[in-house]
């Protein structure tokens, strides 16, 4: 478990160099492309002292890590706010809706995969397979407008965007949610396919047991591991996939914050933004590894 | 012409229209004032945009891109991955464990999210976007060679290999990346699909090919704005992108059944 913890540290470390590198890549004078042509010289040289550009790189990155440490991630070029204060009133947004379509995509994929596996090769499985399949050809900027034009448009029935209405976030979450739950239906009929052939699905059954204490206490249980694992990494996706599906339903989390700053040459909050959401997504699948040590007793980690 | 292959036909069907829109000028950018979201016609299949260019040509102009910047990456990403992951899991020591924590940084980073800051510092543009996405997606290739390697390299053949004196490079080209193909294959082709939404999704945000020029993501965002007056311009563009990520992704399941391959 110390292992695991201590691995993190250098990850965490590339991460917030990479970030920090970010702002070098862009090509030209970074100073000027934020500022555009007509800022004036003084503006220039005041921005350049701010971001410590005026300084050698590696002491750029020595007070970059150091500012990191104090819970500084500098201050936004464009609103002046400091950006830990946009990214705290943001994040609330975000993982209201990551959150929301996790639950969506288990409630979906979970039972769909459990009962492809149950009948496999028969019209069930094949119907499972055909939706997840056509769900993962279908990206977040597709996927969103189509269920927009369904449930808001035509139906009526849910706001189209925004955030004002306490309906609004099922249409985004539902977005993120299905091309997680096709994962998940995937994964879950292959777990649970590897499951049933062993033999204490047999016994189980030979003792008497009814078939759905069978299902559900016995083969889901343990094909559920490989399921959290894939289901962790898979956050990921759904957390990168919060910046298109923020963006095309105006829901202004951290996703949306990422885009506009990009679209205002904001570097410094497009910066903290990456950084946040890739420390995020380290610290789950930190949280998904210890989590599988405690659902499998057999897992422990090397020490 | 069995249905049993159609992921292959779709494919085939999307690299032949890129290819006759790169030879044949179809006027991509060709702006008809009067026939502004125009419905699709008999002369005019899918339609007009919302500048008045007729979608049809777009969306193989679309393609065009699309397909270029795949193959491009691929063809980038793979060479790198493939190179490092091979000294990686050959010389092992300091230089895999280097190797390890770069990629452990680069997976840290969730899907598409790094090559949206990179596309973005960089500025847009084709060059700069297959930069971005180049930058991001070698790491895949990287650790499926050098896993791979790692066993390699106790088989019989590469350790009479070397007891015969054959040259390091001789023993990656010769006998070890040959036993690669199958399983990079497989790699290749679900990571090509992944690189089909990246383009369109950074275009959509408006990081890639830049306006007149078509490209899937940023006619989607267009069509998107139009979907109540004219659905036939995003359902077009969503369409054709549907049928692409779905023919590989199957033709990669089918390559991955049929040579086999696990995980």
């Amino acid at each position: 478990m110390m292992m695991r913890l201590l691995g993190v540290v250098p990850v965490v470390l590339g991460v917030v160099l990479l970030t920090f590198l970010l702002v070098h890549a862009v090509p030209g004078d970074p100073v000027e492309v934020m500022l555009g042509e007509s800022a004036s010289s003084a503006d220039r040289m005041q921005l350049r002292a701010d971001l410590g550009l005026d300084q050698p790189i590696y002491v750029q990155f020595g007070v970059y890590l150091n500012k990191l440490a104090h819970g500084d991630l500098g201050v936004s070029i464009h609103s002046k706010k400091p950006i830990v204060d946009l990214l705290a009133e943001r994040l609330p947004a975000t993982a209201k809706l990551a959150l929301l379509a996790l639950s969506f995509a288990i409630l979906i994929g979970l039972p769909l995969g459990i009962v492809a596996a149950l009948k496999v090769s028969q019209w069930p499985d094949k119907l499972a397979n055909l939706l997840s399949l056509s769900i993962s050809a279908m990206p977040h900027f597709w996927m969103g407008p189509m269920l927009m034009m369904i449930f808001a448009l035509w139906l009526g029935l849910l706001p189209v965007s925004g955030m004002e209405s306490g309906t609004a976030v099922i249409l985004p979450a539902l977005t993120l949610g299905f091309s997680l739950a096709a994962i998940l239906t995937r994964m879950t009929r292959a777990s649970m396919l590897e499951v049933l052939h062993e033999d204490f699905i047999r016994t189980a059954r030979a003792k008497g047991l009814t078939e759905r204490a069978v299902i559900l206490r016995h083969a889901l249980r343990a094909a559920l591991l490989p399921i959290v694992t894939v289901l962790g990494l898979q956050l990921g996706s759904l957390l990168a996939g919060t910046v298109i599906t923020e963006t095309v339903f105006s829901w202004d989390g951290i996703g949306r914050l990422l885009v506009e700053s990009i679209e205002k040459r904001d570097y410094p909050v497009t910066q903290a933004c990456v950084l946040v959401v890739a420390l995020i997504y380290v610290m789950v699948n930190l949280a998904t590894d210890i989590i599988y040590t405690k659902i499998d007793p057999r897992v422990r980690f090397a020490s | 012409m069995s249905l049993k292959y159609w992921s292959v036909w779709v494919l085939a069907l999307w690299v032949l229209a890129a290819i006759v829109a790169s030879l044949v000028d179809f006027q991509p950018n060709q702006i008809h004032l009067d026939l502004i979201l125009a419905k699709p016609s008999f002369g005019h299949l899918l339609g007009f945009d919302d500048l008045g260019r007729e979608i049809l040509p777009r969306l193989l102009a679309g393609a065009q891109v699309s397909l270029l910047v795949v193959a491009l990456v691929t063809i980038i990403t793979a060479s790198v991955g493939i190179m490092l992951g091979m000294v990686s899991g050959y010389y092992g020591g300091w230089v895999d464990r280097t190797l390890i924590q770069i990629t452990d940084v680069f997976l840290a980073f969730p899907g598409i999210l790094l090559a949206i800051a990179f596309a973005a510092v960089l500025g847009a543009g084709l060059s700069n976007l297959i930069l971005a996405l180049s930058i991001t997606s070698w790491v895949g290739y990287a650790r499926l060679t050098r896993a791979q390697v790692l066993s390699l390299r106790q088989r019989q053949h590469v350790m009479a290999a070397e007891s015969l004196g054959s040259s390091t490079l001789r023993i990656m080209l010769k006998h070890m990346l040959p036993l690669l193909a199958a399983p990079l294959l497989v790699e290749a082709t679900y990571s090509m699909a992944g690189l089909v939404i990246a383009e369109a999704s950074l275009s959509f945000l408006g990081l890639g090919i830049q306006a007149p020029n078509a490209s899937w993501g940023a006619m989607l965002r267009d069509g998107v704005r139009y979907m109540l007056i004219a659905p036939h311009f995003v359902l077009a563009v969503g369409l054709s992108l549907m049928t692409l990520v779905l023919a590989v992704n199957v033709l990669g399941d089918r390559l991955r059944d049929y040579l086999d391959i696990h995980g």
